[in-house]
């Protein structure tokens, strides 16, 4: 089957800068693919390639088996960051503009939606706004559907019925492409592409792209101590409730730091024997890593050396 | 031990109650976080627990607007000056000598990578930059209480690491924080949590008191429920179907591996649901 969305090796470059770097990226139907970067990872770049408002410097972009252009682009639902919605026209009114673009039937709005058919997008509140978006994005039925950080700012019901709707279009048969910084939204896609420094540096659901990777876990009464602990021993602590997370370290390298700088505190290099020694009381476990843990490791190892 | 915060506080804006007699106690050394969507009260509260925002009711206690780190939704930094500029008028605001500021938070641009960047104008750093450079000017007076409101929405991961790292180092040098987020894998990381709901509080309490405290059972099934009231209390999570079964409501469920066992992110969504006015 021809996929909906098909990159091949595709970069894109900014004068010296390259943006995109040789991304190999397939969308199927029914797929619900999450784009996670940090910020100047690309992503952004590459979605503008995928609408065809920009094009490769090399490699090929292909939507619905064709290069992008005006009819590949109605056959595209998009979502940017800023909804792109006229915040001077009320709801129906976009929706009827949106319409006019796109043609297809007219969209019937959600029950939710119906108080706010006649109220100023500039007025709505920003969950509001949110579903008018996606009704609209929805409404010519597209087959491709480009979320940009489609749930920032919601709460947590709201966003849940957000990915109701997301997971409806893909039942339908649409591909999604999301873009997210929060694992909650991650866990939500069939499929996570990682991206950095313009590449793809890991790709697959979130368990295959964690792997086996561990993470040290503090459980202390006096965490700000113990940080302190820790930093002092050149490693990363990241709080977490009252515990502390080392990623990527052994429970015997930080039990050491535990221990202090102080002359004999080192213990025996053993982590199954290791006690809770040091001036903290502290107990050290290891646990899997999570994805942002993951995420974290895989954008420092893209970063130049030289930064 | 010494606590700020609120104390039954309400704040009326005209016709509309904004905040609805809310408690939360901002704690040496503890991060506090406060949960909801737009328009639940959030920039509201954090406005009052600085001392920025007088409320209709209720008592807020603070320990001064020279004690009191700030982060307002817009970063309070201007575009128009460079980072150094930036933190120079804002020490000079907070009466601080000039060195000693720069000592105070040069460890702080050096950890977070704004080191390299401080001739550069604000206007010109990515959002993730900008949002250190806020907090950073925020925990220039050392605070005995630090307010940060939204310091990390729409930032990447990465920098995400630098500002958590910022906000762990402020209370592990002994200030009482007080933070809002939309997201709850964020609120996790706090020692206790607020959820608000137009103006109210939803739940509160540490992560694990919030999921423990969850009324009721939580059903896994494939498919959505049939039924029109159970629809009603299901959401979609992670490929599957969760619903909410009130106590009280039926019948437990009989067969095994059906119940999930919550999370914080479960614990909200109930609570949204159990919420009186739905």
């Amino acid at each position: 089957m021809t996929p909906l969305a098909d990159c091949a090796a595709v970069t894109r470059t900014f004068g010296p800068v390259v943006a995109v770097d040789r991304v190999d990226l397939q969308v199927g139907p029914g797929e619900v693919v999450g784009l996670l970067g940090a910020n100047g990872a690309g992503k952004t770049t590459l979605i503008k390639l995928l609408l065809g408002l920009m094009r490769a410097s090399a490699g090929q972009v292909r939507l619905f088996g064709r290069p992008p252009s005006r009819q590949t682009r109605r056959r595209i639902g998009y979502v940017p960051q800023d909804l792109g919605l006229y915040d001077d026209l009320t709801v129906a009114q976009n929706l009827a503009f949106a319409r006019s673009v796109f043609g297809g039937p007219a969209p019937a709005l959600p029950a939710s939606l119906r108080p706010f058919a006649q109220t100023l997008v500039g007025a709505l509140p920003l969950g509001v706004a949110r579903r008018a978006a996606f009704t609209e994005a929805l409404a010519h039925r597209p087959d491709l559907l480009i979320l940009d950080e489609p749930t920032s700012g919601v709460d947590p019901l709201a966003r849940a019925r957000l990915w109701e709707t997301i997971q409806d279009a893909a039942e339908a048969a649409a591909g999604v492409i999301v873009t997210t910084h929060y694992m909650e939204e991650a866990e939500e896609c069939t499929r996570l592409v990682v991206m950095a420094a313009g590449r793809v540096v890991a790709e697959g659901t979130a368990a295959g792209i964690v792997g086996d990777r561990r993470t040290a876990v503090v459980d202390t009464g006096d965490w700000a101590a113990t940080a302190r602990l820790i930093e002092a021993a050149g490693l990363p602590a990241v709080l977490a409730g009252t515990s502390l997370r080392v990623p990527g370290h052994h429970p015997a390298t930080v039990q050491r730091a535990l221990a202090g700088p102080g002359p004999g505190a080192a213990g025996p290099d053993s982590a199954a024997a290791a006690p809770p020694a040091g001036p903290v009381l502290a107990r050290v476990h290891e646990e899997p890593a999570t994805l942002e843990e993951r995420f974290f490791e895989l954008a420092q190892q893209a970063l130049p050396s030289a930064s | 031990m010494n606590a700020w915060g609120l104390s039954g506080v309400s704040v009326r804006h005209g016709r509309m109650l904004a905040l609805d007699g809310v408690t939360l106690a901002a704690v040496p050394g503890r991060i506090a976080a406060v949960v909801g969507g737009d328009g639940a009260g959030k920039t509201t509260l954090l406005r009052c627990a600085a001392g920025v925002l007088p409320p209709s009711a209720g008592r807020v206690r603070t320990p001064g607007i020279r004690q009191t780190g700030y982060l307002s939704p817009s970063g309070g930094i201007y575009l128009d000056l460079t980072v150094d500029e930036n933190l120079g008028f804002r020490a000079a605001a907070y009466g601080l000598p000039a060195a000693r500021a720069r000592e105070r938070v040069a460890e702080h641009l050096d950890r977070t990578g704004l080191a390299a960047a401080r001739g550069r104008l604000a206007g010109q750093l990515s959002g993730g930059m900008r949002k250190k450079l806020g907090v950073i000017a925020a925990l220039l007076p050392g605070p005995a209480l630090l307010v940060l409101d939204e310091p990390t929405t729409g930032i990447d991961p990465v920098s995400r690491v630098d500002l958590w790292w910022l906000i762990g180092q402020a209370a592990a040098a002994g200030a009482a924080v007080l933070l809002s987020t939309t997201y709850l894998d964020e609120a996790q990381r706090a020692g206790h949590v607020l959820v608000l709901d137009a103006g109210r509080p939803l739940a509160a309490g540490t992560p694990a008191e919030i999921i423990s405290a969850v009324p009721g059972t939580i059903l896994l099934s494939s498919v959505p429920p049939a039924d029109e009231a159970q629809r009603r209390r299901a959401w979609r999570r992670a490929g599957q179907w969760r619903r909410w079964e009130p106590p009280g409501a039926g019948q437990p469920p009989g067969r095994a591996g059906q119940v999930v066992r919550p999370d914080l992110q479960d614990a909200v969504v109930v609570a949204a649901l159990a919420r009186p006015a739905s």
